[in-house]
C-alpha cells in the first residue's frame, strides 16, 4: 500500500520549514553582524535585564507547571471514573474554549481581575480582602494555569482512563487501601500522561510573551518579551536568537525527559 | 472523595475554563465601549461588526489560512503518516521527532525561526530580481507547519490499527494498489484523519504567537488584530464576532457529539 | 483429481539472510484439496504469499497453466485468498464485502446480485446482505470471507490457517463445510494449518513442512501411517520414536529387543529410527510380551486411558481402552505391522529440524 514517492512531499516540507529555519536561529545565535563566530550571544543572557527575565520565567513556569498538575490530576480521577469522561464529551469540553480567541480568552481575565472588576467588587461586597492581582506575576501565573490547564488534564485522563480497572481491584484485593491503591498503582502507572502534561505546560509557559503582555501590563518582562523585542522592535536578531538558543536548551531539557518516560500514549492532542 | 465534592471540583474547574468565555459574551451586549461599566443592553456592536472592513477581513483571512493550512496539512500529514508507519522502527521514531518539532518546541522559536528564513529568502530573491515579502503566504506555510504534527498523531494510531490483510484482500480480489487505497485504507482510517483536520482548523484559528512573526506587513488574522488594539482598548465589535464564532461552533460540535454514534453505513 | 494447475519451481524466499524456503518444488492439481502442514516457521504462509503474489520468490518460478506468473501482482491472479483473521472490509456491510471484486471487474449488477445470492447460500448465510461485518460471530465472517472470494471464480482458493481463530466445536463443523463447498465448486482450496488433525480431516494431499523443506508429500493416511522420517512422525498425531538397529530385512533391535517388522531394505546392522503409534502398544500379563515394564503414569482422556510405561530404561507412551493402574508391572508387544521404520537422519541440516522439534 505504500510507494516511497508517497514520503517525498512530507520530507521535502519538514527539511524546508522545520529544520532549515532552526539552522537559522543556530546561524544568527552564534555569530555576530559581521558573520564572524561569536558565543556573545549565549552571554548576553548573563546580564542582568536578561537573567532576571529567565529566572522568573523559569520561576512563574514552574509555578504555574505545579498548580495546574494540583488542579488536573484529582480532575482526571474524576473524569475517567465518571459516565461523561466515557464519550468523546470531555475533550469536547476542553477543547471548546480554544474556538474562543486565546488573545479574547485571556484579556478576559483583565476584566474579572482588575481592581473594581468583578472578582475584586465581589470580594468588596462580601466583605473579603480586596482583590488585586492583575498586573503582578500573580496575574501571569493565574493566566498560564487557565491557557494550559487543558494540556494537562487531556493527557494524564488519557493514562488514567485506560488503565485496566482490574489492575485496581487487583491492589484493592491484595489489602491496598484506596490511598495506597492510588499512590502504588495508579500514579505510578500514569506517569507517562503527567510527565507529557508536564512538558506541554511547562514549554509555553516558559516562552510565552502573550500573557505576561495582556496579563502583566506590559510592565513585567520575561525571556519571551525580552526576545519578542530583539526581532519585532529591531534590536538584534543576533542577540534574539543567541537568547532563543539557551531557550531551546530548556526546552530540550524537557522534550528528552518526556520522550524518555512517554511512549506516545500520553500524547493526546 | 464524596459524589457531592467530586461534582463540585468538576463545576469549580468548569466554571474558571468558562468565566472568560461568558465574560466576553456579556461584554459583547454592553451598550458601553469600556469594559469596565455596564450601559445596558444593546445589540449595536453586532450592528457595526458588520460594517467594519477590517474586521471582516480579518475574518477573511483567518478563516481562509484555517482552511487552507487544515486541508494541506491533512494531506501532507496522512501521506507522511502512511510513509512513517512503513519505515523500521529507528528510522520511524527518528522521523516523528522531527515532525513533532513544531509541536513540543516553543511557538516563540519557531515564530522567529520561520521569520528569519523568510527574510533571508526575500533578500536573496531580491538578489535575482523577484520580489517576495512575507504575507498571506507566509502564513499559510507557517500554519500548515505547526498542524504537520497534529495530522500525523491523529492518523498514525489509525493505521496502526489497521489490518494490513484487508489491504491484500483487496488486492486479491482484483482491486490496483489505487483502488485498494481509496476503497479499503481511506475509509478505516478516515475518522483520524478527519479528527487530525478538525484539530489543524482549531490550531490554525486560535494560533497568535506564529502568525504575528511572520505575517509582514499584510495579512492580519483575528488574533493580530487583535493584538495591534491592545493599546487602544479592544473594539467591543471584536466579542461580538468571537460570541457569534462561538455558539457556531459550540452549536456545531453539540450537534456532531449527540449523534448517535456507530451504526454508520455507507450504502451505494 | 485432475491435471496440474500449478507449479512451484525452485522456490527460495530468504528473509534477513534467513532462508525460509529453500529450492522448494512442489505442483497442484486441479480439484484437490492440498493442505501445508507444519510448524510455525516452516515456511508455509510464505508459500501461499508466494502463490497469492504477495510475495515474490528470491528464486525461482511460479508456473499457472503453463505460464510464469511469478512477478504478476495479486489483482492479476486467477486465484483468491481466505485470510487468517478474515480481513472483511468493516466499513461495508456482507453484501458489499461479497460484491468488491466482481465490482472492480466491472461486472453488471443483475450478475453480481445473483452471485451474493449465490454465495450466502452456499457457506448457509442467506439473508445476511445488510448486516455489517462486526455484528458477525467468527464463524459466520469466516464464511463471508470464503463467500468473498469465490465469487470471482477462481481456480485456487487459498486459505491461510482460516479455521485458527474458532473454538474446537465450531471448527469441526467448519472442516465438514470445507469438504462440501469444496466438492460443490470443483476447484482446487490450498490449506494452510499448523493443525494436524485438520489436515488429516480434510486433505487429499498432506505436504508436511519445516524449516523451509518439504520433509514428507502424501495422504493422509500415507502421511500418518508411513512417516518417512521422525519429524513426520513427531509431528502427526502421538508417536513413541526410539534409536535402533535394523539387525537384517524384517528383524529391528530396540534396546537390546528383538522386534519383527515388515520393513525391508535397510540392509544388515544399520542404525534406524523406529516409530511405534501409541495406540500400536498391545500391553498384557509380565512375561506374555517382547519386553516386561512398570506403569509410571495414567490419565483418563475419554475414549481411551494414556499410559507411560516404563521399560528398558524408556518411557512408552500407551493407549489403550483397558486400564492398567500406575505401578502394575505388565509386559509389551508390539505386532510387526505397526513398526514402522525410519532411515536416521543423513545431513546435519535434518538433523537440526528433528533435534528442534
Amino acid at each position: 500500500m505504500y510507494k516511497r514517492s508517497v514520503s517525498y512531499p512530507c520530507i521535502l516540507w519538514s527539511a524546508a520549514f522545520i529544520i532549515i529555519p532552526l539552522l537559522f536561529i543556530f546561524y544568527y545565535g552564534l555569530t555576530d553582524r559581521t558573520g564572524a563566530f561569536t558565543l556573545s550571544n549565549l552571554a548576553a543572557i548573563a546580564t542582568a535585564e536578561n537573567s532576571k527575565a529567565l529566572i522568573l520565567s523559569l520561576g512563574l513556569s514552574l509555578l504555574s507547571t505545579a498548580i495546574c498538575l494540583l488542579l488536573a490530576y484529582p480532575l482526571a480521577l474524576i473524569l475517567s471514573g465518571s459516565k461523561i469522561g466515557r464519550s468523546g464529551f470531555i475533550i469536547f469540553l476542553f477543547v471548546l474554549p480554544m474556538w474562543m480567541n486565546f488573545l479574547l480568552r485571556t484579556l478576559a481575565w483583565v476584566v474579572l481581575l482588575d481592581t473594581n472588576g468583578v472578582l475584586d467588587t465581589l470580594c468588596k461586597l462580601s466583605g473579603l480582602p480586596r482583590f488585586k492581582i492583575i498586573n503582578t506575576p500573580a496575574a501571569i501565573v493565574f493566566g498560564m494555569v487557565y491557557d494550559f490547564l487543558p494540556f494537562m488534564i487531556l493527557p494524564i485522563y488519557n493514562v488514567i482512563s485506560k488503565i485496566d480497572i482490574n489492575v485496581v481491584n487487583a491492589a484493592r484485593d491484595l489489602g491496598a487501601n484506596s490511598f495506597q491503591t492510588l499512590y502504588k498503582v495508579i500514579f505510578p502507572l500514569s506517569l507517562p500522561g503527567v510527565i507529557s502534561g508536564i512538558t506541554m505546560v511547562f514549554v509555553p509557559s516558559l516562552t510565552t510573551f502573550v500573557i505576561s503582555t495582556l496579563l502583566g501590563g506590559g510592565k513585567i518582562l520575561l525571556i519571551g518579551n525580552v526576545i519578542e523585542q530583539e526581532f519585532m522592535k529591531g534590536t538584534s536578531w543576533h542577540v534574539g536568537s543567541g537568547l532563543s538558543l539557551v531557550l531551546m536548551l530548556f526546552i530540550i531539557v524537557s522534550m528528552a525527559l518526556s520522550t524518555k518516560y512517554d511512549n506516545g500514549e500520553g500524547n493526546v492532542l | 472523595m464524596s459524589k457531592w465534592l467530586k461534582r463540585f471540583y468538576l463545576f469549580v474547574i468548569m466554571v474558571f475554563l468558562y468565566a472568560p468565555i461568558v465574560t466576553l459574551m456579556i461584554l459583547s451586549f454592553n451598550e458601553s465601549r469600556t469594559s469596565v461599566k455596564w450601559g445596558g443592553f444593546s445589540l449595536k456592536w453586532y450592528q457595526q461588526l458588520f460594517e467594519s472592513r477590517t474586521i471582516l477581513a480579518a475574518l477573511g483571512n483567518t478563516l481562509l489560512i484555517a482552511l487552507l493550512s487544515a486541508v494541506l496539512a491533512t494531506l501532507l500529514g496522512t501521506s507522511a503518516a502512511i510513509a512513517i508507519s512503513h519505515m523500521k522502527k529507528r528510522k520511524q521514531s527518528f522521523c516523528m521527532s522531527i515532525v513533532n518539532i513544531p509541536m513540543l518546541n516553543a511557538e516563540i522559536v519557531t515564530g522567529i525561526a520561520f521569520m528569519l528564513l523568510f527574510i533571508t529568502l526575500g533578500d536573496l530573491l531580491a538578489f535575482f530580481g523577484i520580489h517576495f515579502e512575507m504575507g498571506f503566504g507566509t502564513v499559510l506555510i507557517g500554519h500548515i507547519t505547526f498542524n504537520l504534527p497534529y495530522v500525523v498523531l491523529s492518523v498514525m494510531p489509525k493505521l496502526k490499527q489497521f489490518n494490513l490483510s484487508m489491504y491484500e484482500a483487496a488486492l486479491d480480489l482484483g482491486a490496483g494498489e489505487g483502488q485498494a487505497f481509496f476503497r479499503i485504507v481511506l475509509p478505516d482510517i478516515m475518522p483520524g484523519v478527519l479528527s487530525g483536520f478538525l484539530l489543524s482548523f482549531t490550531m490554525s484559528l486560535d494560533d497568535f504567537v506564529i502568525t504575528h512573526f511572520v505575517k509582514g506587513l499584510g495579512a492580519d488574522t483575528l488574533s493580530t488584530l487583535i493584538y495591534s488594539e491592545l493599546r487602544k482598548g479592544i473594539k467591543p465589535e471584536m466579542y461580538a464576532l468571537s460570541t457569534i464564532m462561538f455558539l457556531a461552533v459550540f452549536l456545531v460540535l453539540l450537534a456532531v457529539n449527540l449523534k448517535p454514534q456507530g451504526g454508520v453505513k455507507n450504502t451505494n | 483429481m485432475g491435471n496440474r494447475l500449478i507449479d512451484l519451481q525452485h522456490i527460495t524466499k530468504i528473509y534477513d539472510g534467513h532462508p525460509v524456503l529453500d529450492d522448494l518444488n512442489l505442483y497442484f492439481n486441479e480439484n484437490e484439496f492440498l493442505t501445508l502442514l507444519g510448524p510455525s516457521g516452516c515456511g508455509k504462509t510464505t508459500t501461499l504469499r508466494i502463490l497469492g503474489g504477495f510475495e515474490t520468490p528470491d528464486q525461482g518460478r511460479v508456473i499457472f497453466n503453463g505460464q510464469d506468473i511469478t512477478h504478476l501482482p495479486p489483482n492479476k491472479r486467477q486465484l483468491n485468498t481466505v485470510f487468517q483473521k478474515y480481513a472483511l472490509f468493516t466499513h461495508m456491510n456482507i453484501a458489499e464485502n461479497i460484491a468488491f471484486g466482481l465490482k472492480i471487474s466491472g461486472k453488471s449488477k443483475a450478475y453480481i446480485d445473483d452471485k451474493i445470492k449465490y454465495a450466502l447460500k452456499l457457506v448457509n448465510l442467506d439473508g445476511y446482505e445488510k448486516r455489517m461485518p462486526d455484528s458477525l460471530s467468527g464463524g459466520q465472517q469466516q464464511r463471508i470471507a470464503i463467500a468473498r472470494a469465490i465469487v470471482n471464480e477462481p481456480k485456487i482458493l487459498l486459505l491461510d490457517e482460516p479455521l485458527g481463530a474458532l473454538d474446537l466445536k465450531l471448527r469441526q463443523e467448519m472442516q465438514y463445510e470445507l469438504i462440501r463447498m469444496k466438492n460443490e465448486l470443483g476447484i482446487t482450496f490450498i490449506y494452510v494449518t499448523h493443525d494436524q488433525e485438520e489436515a488429516l480431516t480434510m486433505s487429499d494431499t498432506i505436504v508436511v513442512m519445516n524449516q523451509g523443506y518439504i520433509q514428507q508429500i502424501g495422504t493422509p493416511e500415507d502421511i500418518y501411517n508411513e512417516p518417512t522420517n521422525a519429524f513426520v512422525a513427531d509431528f502427526i498425531g502421538d508417536s513413541n520414536i526410539f534409536p535402533g538397529t535394523m539387525v537384517e530385512d524384517k528383524v529391528v533391535r530396540i534396546f537390546d529387543r528383538i522386534f519383527p517388522c515388515v520393513d525391508v531394505g535397510f540392509g544388515c546392522n544399520t542404525p534406524v529410527d523406529v516409530v511405534i503409534r501409541p495406540e500400536d502398544v498391545e500391553l498384557g500379563a509380565p512375561g506374555q510380551g517382547t519386553v516386561d515394564g512398570v506403569v509410571s503414569h495414567l490419565i483418563f482422556k475419554g475414549v481411551h486411558y494414556e499410559m507411560e510405561v516404563t521399560a528398558c530404561g524408556r518411557e512408552w507412551l500407551v493407549q489403550s481402552t483397558k486400564m492398567y493402574p500406575v505401578g502394575e508391572q505388565v509386559s509389551i508387544h508390539v505386532d510387526p505391522f505397526n513398526i514402522q521404520i525410519m532411515n536416521k537422519p543423513e545431513s546435519e541440516d535434518e538433523e537440526a529440524v528433528v533435534l528442534d522439534v
